[in-house]
Parts: structure tokens; sequence; C-alpha cells
């Protein structure tokens, strides 16, 4: 008797959920990462911010959808979104061909390049193989900077790091030569406090679009071709309308979309 | 002894017909079994020869580094585990306070702490470290894990080997006493090899949560085993990746406990009628 109290328990547990989980539908919920400032970070009170949240929520009020945010590590953010914990992902996701095959992109929100962080003290000249082997190089896993580096650096340790922030810390107190990132993201870290040991050494180059991708892009699961559109009209009503400058500015002294494609 | 065994009593007979322990049990099994097919199933059709070519060299240097860091945290430990057990059981205050602590500490936080602690923490202390010549050492993120693991497997051994010395009774270091033997003779001819079989099956438990606690260090960048198949993970996006990895940490553990299986009959030989 407890046995069958127990399971119709169950069962009407799993009805309410499913009850709310389709009351929610029209909530579009977004997953990003959090530890990528300026593009997306917690604040120590655990509230989402950056351009990454703010290019969202321009989205997200453009399409007159309500939209809530989820906070997951960046290993796992792809196999999120396929288990449907979020339904798309802005959380500065180059577009690759790599992940083009698990997931669908809109077209891309910004693009800025990738570049090597030294200590200040550092005698490394350039940023080419030669100048770099025998050296040590850290980057973040899962990351197109991750790829061009072990792609590219192959006379050099290239470490992986589960996302920016530790990478920094290990560059800072001495346990890398180098480190590898996108410029925006160094270039935050270098302005503050915890930067002040380290500076840009240059970019890579040429950055090969096959490893790195046309851009940042939203990913959504496969075969959500309708989101996609909505999406990517948002994102060109957002560039028309101003808003896209608006928050570029708020965040940035240049432009980060690049070139117009 | 005889008189103590006569008086066990038989086993109730087995119930017949289908009690509903009996179903709820059965169809528990079944459920059980519907998932160990499912996965292997799952692995027959996902069969991906090409990742298995691709990837299987980097999982065998992974667990090579994963073996190296186990054994060579267990031994460390084990060495460690010492002194801090002999303090625990010291009457001297201070001693035995400090031993207390020690394991008190190590074993009421999480490993993962401790392992950031070594790795992050350490790292931002590099002019101090430098200046004692020890940076060249916490550098290398291997010997960090190393560094970390031992002091944590240290404290847990040390309750192993204290328990079960104290697990031999008072009157076996008396009656060496009497005989005129030294304490240190007693505790390695008379206390130490009743004291081992005892510690055997925990010392196996921890060896065995060790091996399984080793996945910790692929966060703090080194390559091995679990490390690996993140890195597979990433280039792969396959979930494959993880299922391989946990099937290696599978067998090995399976191995494991069946030697310290084996161990067990052979040192227990004379206590079995």
């Amino acid at each position: 008797m407890r046995i069958a109290l127990r399971i119709a328990l169950a069962a009407s547990a799993a009805l309410l959920t499913l009850g709310v989980a389709q009351a929610q539908e029209k909530t579009l919920r977004i997953g990003t990462e959090g530890a990528y400032p300026p593009f997306n970070n917690l604040t120590s009170d655990g509230k989402l911010v950056g351009f990454d949240i703010d290019i969202a929520q321009a989205l997200c009020d453009q399409m007159k959808v309500k939209c809530t945010f989820v906070a997951q590590d960046w290993d796992g953010i792809i196999p999120a979104l396929q288990a449907g914990k979020f339904d798309a992902i802005v959380a500065s996701m180059s577009i690759t061909p790599e992940r083009k095959e698990k997931v669908d992109f809109t077209h891309k929100y910004y693009n800025t390049p990738s570049a090597l962080a030294v200590p200040k003290d550092s005698t490394l000249k350039g940023v080419t193989k030669e100048d770099l082997a025998g050296k040590t190089i850290g980057v973040a896993t899962t990351t197109t900077h991750f790829n061009y580096a072990s792609k590219t650096y192959t006379d050099s340790t290239v470490k992986g790091y589960p996302s920016s922030p530790e990478e920094q810390a290990d560059l800072a107190n001495g346990r890398l030569d180098a480190i590898e990132d996108d410029i925006v993201v160094l270039q935050q870290w270098l302005d503050s406090p915890d930067g002040a040991c380290c500076k840009i050494l240059g970019q890579p180059s040429p950055q090969p679009v096959e490893i790195f991708g046309p851009g940042a892009g939203i990913a959504v699961r496969k075969g959500e071709t309708d989101l996609v559109n909505k999406l990517n009209e948002a994102i060109d009503a957002i560039r028309a309308n101003g808003k896209y400058k608006e928050i570029n500015d708020k965040y940035f002294k240049f432009d980060v979309f690049g070139a117009e494609s | 002894m005889s008189a103590t065994a006569a008086m066990v009593e038989r086993p109730p007979p087995r119930t017949r017909g289908w009690p509903r322990p009996r179903i709820v049990g059965y169809a528990l099994v079944c459920l059980w079994i519907a998932f160990g097919l499912g996965i292997v199933s799952y692995l027959f059709f996902a069969w991906n020869p090409a990742f298995f070519a691709k990837y299987a060299p980097a999982y065998l240097r992974g667990l090579g580094v994963t073996l190296s860091l186990v054994a060579i945290s267990m031994v460390l430990g084990a060495v460690l585990s010492m002194p801090v057990a002999y303090g625990r059981m010291s009457r001297n205050r201070i001693l035995s306070g400090l031993a207390y602590c020690y394991v008190y500490f190590f074993r009421g936080t999480p490993l993962l702490v401790q392992t950031f602690l070594v790795y992050y923490g350490l790292g931002s202390f590099r002019p101090e470290l430098q200046m004692i010549g020890l940076w060249d050492f916490f550098k290398d993120a291997f010997n960090c894990g190393v560094f970390a693991f031992a002091l944590n497997t240290a404290a847990y051994q040390a309750e192993i080997l204290r328990g079960a010395i104290e697990s031999v009774p008072r009157g076996q270091w008396e009656g060496a006493a009497s005989l005129g033997l030294h304490k240190l003779q007693t505790l390695r001819k008379i206390v130490l090899p009743q004291a081992l079989i005892v510690a055997l099956r925990p010392y196996g438990n921890e060896l065995i949560l060790m091996v399984k606690a080793s996945a910790i260090v692929a966060i703090i960048t080194v390559y091995d085993l679990m490390g690996n198949a993140k890195l597979a993970f990433a280039n792969s996006f396959d979930i494959q990746a993880y299922i391989w990895v946990a099937l290696v940490y599978l067998v090995m553990v399976e191995l494991l406990r069946h030697a310290i299986e084996w161990i067990e009959r052979r040192i227990t030989i004379h206590l079995k009628r």
C-alpha cells in the first residue's frame, strides 16, 4: 500500500513539473558561463552581468519574450543545451564547424581577435611557434583559443584550464609563460589590479577562420530554425536601431561587431 | 568457541511463493539489468573505431599518470601517517592535540578544497616560496596534486592505523612486557601482525577512494585519466568520452577489490576452521 502511495505521489509530482514546464514555454531560457568578463560574469552577489547578458536582454525585448538566465560551466554548456536545461547559449561562443555539428548558430553578434598575454618582465619577443618553443602556454579548454594553441604551438606545452580566471591566476603566479585568450577579456583583466603583473604580447597572425570561426554567435538546439530566424532578425534590428551601439559603448571604446558580413 | 557455535540458530527456511518484498526485489533487479543492457547496447551501436583510435593512446597515458599519482600519494601518505598515528595515541597533550587537529582538518574538508588551496593558494605565495627554494616543486601541477593527496590520505591512514593498533587487546602488551619484550619489539612482533589484518579492509577502501578521488587533479591542469577524457570530450562533444573513462575506473576498482580479497583470504587462513 505504502509503495503504491509513493508511486502515485511521484507520478503526480512528475505531472506537476510537466505542467509547470508547459506554462513556462513562453519564456526563453538562456545559458551563459559567468566567468568571462567583460562578456559574461557572475557578480559577488550571484547576478549575471556583462555584454552577452545585455545583448541577450535586448534581443528578448526586441522579440517580446521573457528571458531567464542560467549560469553553466563552459565544459558542459553544449550538453546542457541539448539536455534542455536552457534554449539558447549567449556566452561568446565562437561559431566553429565542430560545434555546428552539434548545435545551430545565428549570425555572429560580435567578433574580436585572439591575443597572447605574458608577464611584464617576459623576454618573449613574438607570438610565433618558434618564439614560444619550449614555453608553457595556458588556455581555457573547449575554446577556439585552445584549438588554435594546440594546433599551432606544437613545440610548447599547452595547459588546459576550466575557465579564464584560472589561467590568469597561473600566469600571475608564474606557472605559465603566456596565456592565449580573447583580446577584450585579456585587456579587462590587465586593467584590473590582479592583472598588473602582465601585458599583451601580441595577436597571432593570421587567425584562420576555420579555427576561430566568423565570430561569436548564439547557439540553439539542432533544427530549431524558427528560433534562429527570430534571433537573427532581432540581431539585425538592434544593430539598426542603435540599441547594439548603446550596449557596445557601455563596455568598449571600439565596435566589437567587426566587419559587416 | 564450540559452546557458542552450538547456540547459533539455523536460519529460517526460505519462504515460498511470491511475497511482496520478493516481487519488488525481482522488479528492481530487472530494472538494473535493463539499465546495464541499455548501456552495453549503446556502446555497441555507438562504437566508433575512429574515436577509439584517436583517443585510446591519450587514455593510456592518462591512466599512467593516474596510477603513479595514486601510488606515490599512498606511499608518502603511509609514511606520514605513522608519526600522526603515534601522535594520536600519545599521552602527551600537545602531541595528541596537534595530531588531532591535523586529522580533523584533513578529514573534515573536501579534497577538492585542499587541492585548490595547495595549487592556487600556494601559487600566490610565490616570492616567499622562491626564497626558500620550494617554488620549483610547487610550480608543477602534478607535484601539487601529490602533495595535497598525500596529506589527505595520511590523515585517513593514521586513523586506520590507530584503530587497528587499538583493536589489539591491552593484555597482549602487558603479557609481552612480562616476558621482558621491549615496547618496539612488542609492536613489531606481536601487535602489528594482528593489527594489519584488521587494517587491510580499511586500507583497501582508502586505496579505492583515492583512485576515484584522483580525478580531481584534472581541474588543476594535470592530464590524468579524467583530464584526457575531458579533452577528448572537448574535441568531439561525444559522451562516449566519459562512458569509457567510467569503465576504466570501474575495471581498476574491481581489480583492486579482488586483489584485496585475495590478500585477505591468504593472511586470515589461520583463522578459518
